[in-house]
């Protein structure tokens, strides 16, 4: 035995000291303090990026999906004072239940609001925002603003002979609902649903409902290509799996070689292929499979978005799944053989179950990228080949309903997430392996 | 069992050669013959091609020439899931994704045995490797030794009358496999199975084979029990690679029956015993075990004079390395026996051995 009291020291209380007579535990906890403060500071700069980048935009996007100020607070682009506006239309609403028949104290309430609103240039921002529940409005509430300032009493009367349209129960329905900044009509849009004026919660008309059905077609499309690249990729990561290192490398080129191009250019040449003059309908006409005039319609409908997806997160599938199946040594196969096993049992008892890690990993990987995917879809997809992200594109860039965009987003996030709870209670998630 | 007829043997190879790049030969005319119940190994360095061997046996190689046969059947176009061979990997290859059970279950299972009949194959098996409360575990929740059993008791559930062994102890420590060599030969005895064992490691080979075959360089240098392999030695490199060995280098003066007369190089005489054919003349070596040698021998037939030159203590015996015959790497072991009177680093003194400890070989 070595004698280890010349290191640390008891003194009478039975507390352990070290050699200088600090107490061993203060001493331990100032050692590990130091080095956790140095962890500290080398991990800070990714996790301030992180935030920054990641969980403020994230929760900016979830805050905006269910808050919209633009019927209740007016900010000045060129000072940005905040001014609340539509104040005595908010109070009557606050009076008076939903469903009550407007009234003269309404209307009057309307024009007071409405002269604020033109003094402060503002008409536009609150006919927007009732534009996105009720369309059509927006010119209506710049028109009658314009005229504000000369409607008198009886306001009822006189704003209706500026637009018979303000007598619509479903605008003042809408205005209810905007009265409040924070609210989830956007999410009620984002699945096809709407308000009524008696404030009940409705499906919209049939030929109007498109989010529903383009969350199932998203869905369902991004299912298939993932069904798809693990057909196609399975017996190629096995392939590369079995084959000497040496040509393995070099057919793990061409697997990866996609990656090297930009995604533009794969998408175009896809058109190049498909497309009805394009060089596949070309060569069937040429070899007389198909006339002329039945050239195929493969490129600008869900079947170009399929092909051009699938090819294009291929390497996504192949890549978790080779090195899953790299890392199966071939022995297994061997001692199921000599064990009795016909090569299909082998095949299916042993080598395949083992290969799953790598198959969830990749179809996980795939299906996530396929349901959030925009470039490829926009580009071939035609009308009946969109996903759910062009349309919230859409309402980014082209309707500018920011809330909405960020709801149908929200809610592909949220689907996203309850796949993976889904997976992770049928599989296990410790039981994917990325790489 | 020691010399088995060709036409009785149960495995044989018959002049068979392997080639993995159509320019090397792997195996180079092997002709082996594998009686029925033998517990045979293959013993031989690293690369010298025991492996292959094995696995084309066992019908993962292909043999590029010469006949394998199986109980008097030519095997090289059976496929390996219809020979019936149980093998045991190095790395014991047991299914990581299926429980101990469902491991041993699994050669019944794809042979169509019914469920109740397979479950008490499953408990017999694990009996028989003392593994019985082991059944629900997986593979990775067992210890080394623990997963050797498991993979023995799956090459033996299906009741094959081959069993093929690569390597399966090379991954355990070295009193864990003792115990499991004690093992496999208990069960070998018990159930009657012929066993292929391969290793490279001497001792193993020598405390569980009825033969062994040492292998070097694609070809069997010596097949022959253990005894006799220690024993009688038949050329340089069986003698060097099994136990520890002296090398003498002379030149063949006279023969004399199956004595040879010798004059080393330093211009001194001996005898040793004939095993290689050299004539007068030729050169050849000597070979000595190091337990072989006395210290101050009384009758004077290869008395020489040494050296020693150093001394290590090693508990149960006194290696010791001496000059001899101007070699200076001669070892002899002096049994630790207490009374003795301690040699000393640079003592002079009389050595000698017996001419039949002394075997003369090929140069
Ligand atoms: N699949 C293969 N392709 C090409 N050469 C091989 C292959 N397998 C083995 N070899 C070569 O054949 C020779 C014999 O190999 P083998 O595996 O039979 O040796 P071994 O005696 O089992 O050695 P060890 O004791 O190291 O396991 C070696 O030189 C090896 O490089
Ligand atoms: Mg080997």
């Amino acid at each position: 035995m070595v004698d280890m009291t010349a290191d640390t020291d008891q003194n009478d209380a039975g507390e352990l000291r070290t050699a200088d007579g600090q107490p061993l535990k203060s001493s331990l906890a100032r050692a590990q303090r130091r080095a956790r403060t140095r962890a500290a500071i080398l991990v800070a700069p990714l996790l301030l990026f992180v935030l920054i980048t990641f969980v403020v935009p994230i929760g900016q996007m979830l805050f905006r999906s269910i808050h919209n100020d633009g019927f209740t607070m007016h900010t000045s682009i060129s000072d940005g004072v905040k001014t609340p506006i539509m104040v005595n239309l908010r109070d009557w609403f606050d009076d008076n239940p939903r469903g009550t028949e407007p009234d003269e104290a309404a209307y009057e309430a309307l024009v007071m609001d409405l002269r604020l609103l033109r003094e402060l240039r503002a008409p536009g921002q609150v006919g927007t925002r009732i534009n996105y529940e009720h369309s059509g409005s927006r010119s209506l509430f710049t028109k009658t603003a314009r005229r504000a300032d000369r409607l008198e009493a009886p306001f009822k009367e006189a704003v209706l002979d500026v637009d018979e349209d303000w007598a619509e129960p479903e605008l003042w329905s809408a205005m209810r609902t905007a009265s409040n900044p924070y609210t989830l009509s956007f999410y009620l849009a984002a699945v096809d649903m709407t308000t009524t004026p008696e404030g009940d919660i409705v499906s919209v008309d049939e030929n109007r409902q498109i989010y529903i059905n383009l969350f199932i077609r998203t869905l369902w499309l991004s299912a298939l290509i993932t069904g798809l690249c693990f057909l196609l990729g399975f017996p190629v990561a096995h392939l590369l799996a079995i084959l000497p290192m040496r040509t393995s490398n070099l057919l793990m080129i061409l697997v990866l070689l996609p990656f090297w191009t930009s995604l533009l250019v794969r998408t175009t040449s896809w058109m190049v292929l498909l497309q009805s003059q394009g060089v596949v309908n070309d060569v069937m006409v040429a070899m007389g499979i198909i006339g002329d005039d039945g050239r195929i319609q493969m490129m600008y409908n869900q079947i170009g978005t399929i092909v051009a997806m699938t090819h294009i997160l291929l390497p996504f599938m192949i890549l978790p799944m080779y090195s899953v199946m790299r890392t199966i040594p071939p022995s297994y196969a061997r001692a199921a053989r000599s064990l009795g096993a016909t090569s299909w049992t082998t095949f299916r008892r042993i080598y395949f179950p083992q290969t799953i890690p790598g198959i969830a990993a990749g179809s996980m990987l795939v299906f996530i990228l396929a349901v959030g995917y925009y470039i490829t879809p926009a580009l071939v997809g035609g009308s009946d080949g969109q996903l759910i992200s062009n349309l919230i594109a859409f309402h980014m860039q082209n309707s500018l309903n920011w809330s909405l965009a960020a709801a149908l987003a929200a809610l592909l996030l949220f689907g996203v997430l309850i796949l993976y709870w889904l997976y992770d209670r049928l599989v296990g998630i410790d039981n994917m392996k990325l790489g | 069992m020691t010399v088995t007829p060709q036409d009785e043997a149960f495995v044989s190879f018959d002049r068979v050669q392997k080639s993995y790049d159509g320019e090397t030969l792997v195996v180079k005319d092997l002709n082996l013959h594998i009686g029925k119940g033998e517990f045979l190994t293959m013993l031989g360095p690293s690369g010298s091609g025991k492996t292959t061997c094995l696995m084309m046996l066992a019908g993962f190689e292909t043999a590029t020439h010469g006949e394998i046969t199986l109980d008097g059947r030519p095997i090289n176009n059976i496929p390996p899931h219809k020979r019936g061979i149980g093998m045991v990997f190095q790395n014991y290859a047991l299914f990581p994704h299926m429980s101990v059970a469902e491991n041993l279950a699994f050669p019944l299972e794809v042979r169509g045995m019914g469920k109740t009949e397979r479950d008490a194959a499953v408990a017999r098996a694990l009996d028989m490797v003392q593994m019985g409360e082991f059944g629900g575990r997986r593979p990775a929740q067992l210890s080394g030794g623990q997963q050797q059993r498991i993979a023995l008791a799956r090459a033996l559930v299906f009741e094959p009358e081959l069993v093929l062994m690569d390597e399966p102890l090379g991954a355990l420590d070295k009193q864990l496999r003792e115990h499991m060599q004690y093992e496999i030969k208990h069960l070998h005895e018990r159930l009657g199975i012929t066993v292929v064992y391969v290793t490279h490691d001497q001792s193993e080979a020598l405390t569980m084979s009825d033969r062994v075959a040492v292998f070097d360089d694609g070809r069997i240098q010596q097949l022959a029990t253990p005894q006799a392999l220690y024993e009688e030695p038949e050329n340089a490199f069986v003698a060097q690679f099994i136990g520890e060995n002296n090398k003498l280098m002379a030149e063949v003066t006279a023969i004399d029956g199956d004595t040879v007369h010798v004059k080393f190089d330093d211009g001194e005489t001996g005898t040793a015993l004939a095993v290689a054919n050299t004539g007068v003349g030729t050169r050849t070596l000597l070979s000595i075990r190091p337990e072989r040698v006395t210290l101050n021998p009384t009758n004077g037939a290869n008395a020489v004079a040494a050296e020693v030159l150093e001394l290590i203590y090693h508990g149960d015996h006194i290696r010791c390395r001496m000059r001899v015959h101007g070699n200076d790497e001669f070892i002899v072991k002096v049994p630790n026996a207490g009374g003795q009177g301690p040699l000393e680093e640079g003592q002079k003194l009389t050595i000698g051995w017996a001419t039949r400890d002394c075997r003369a070989l090929d140069a």
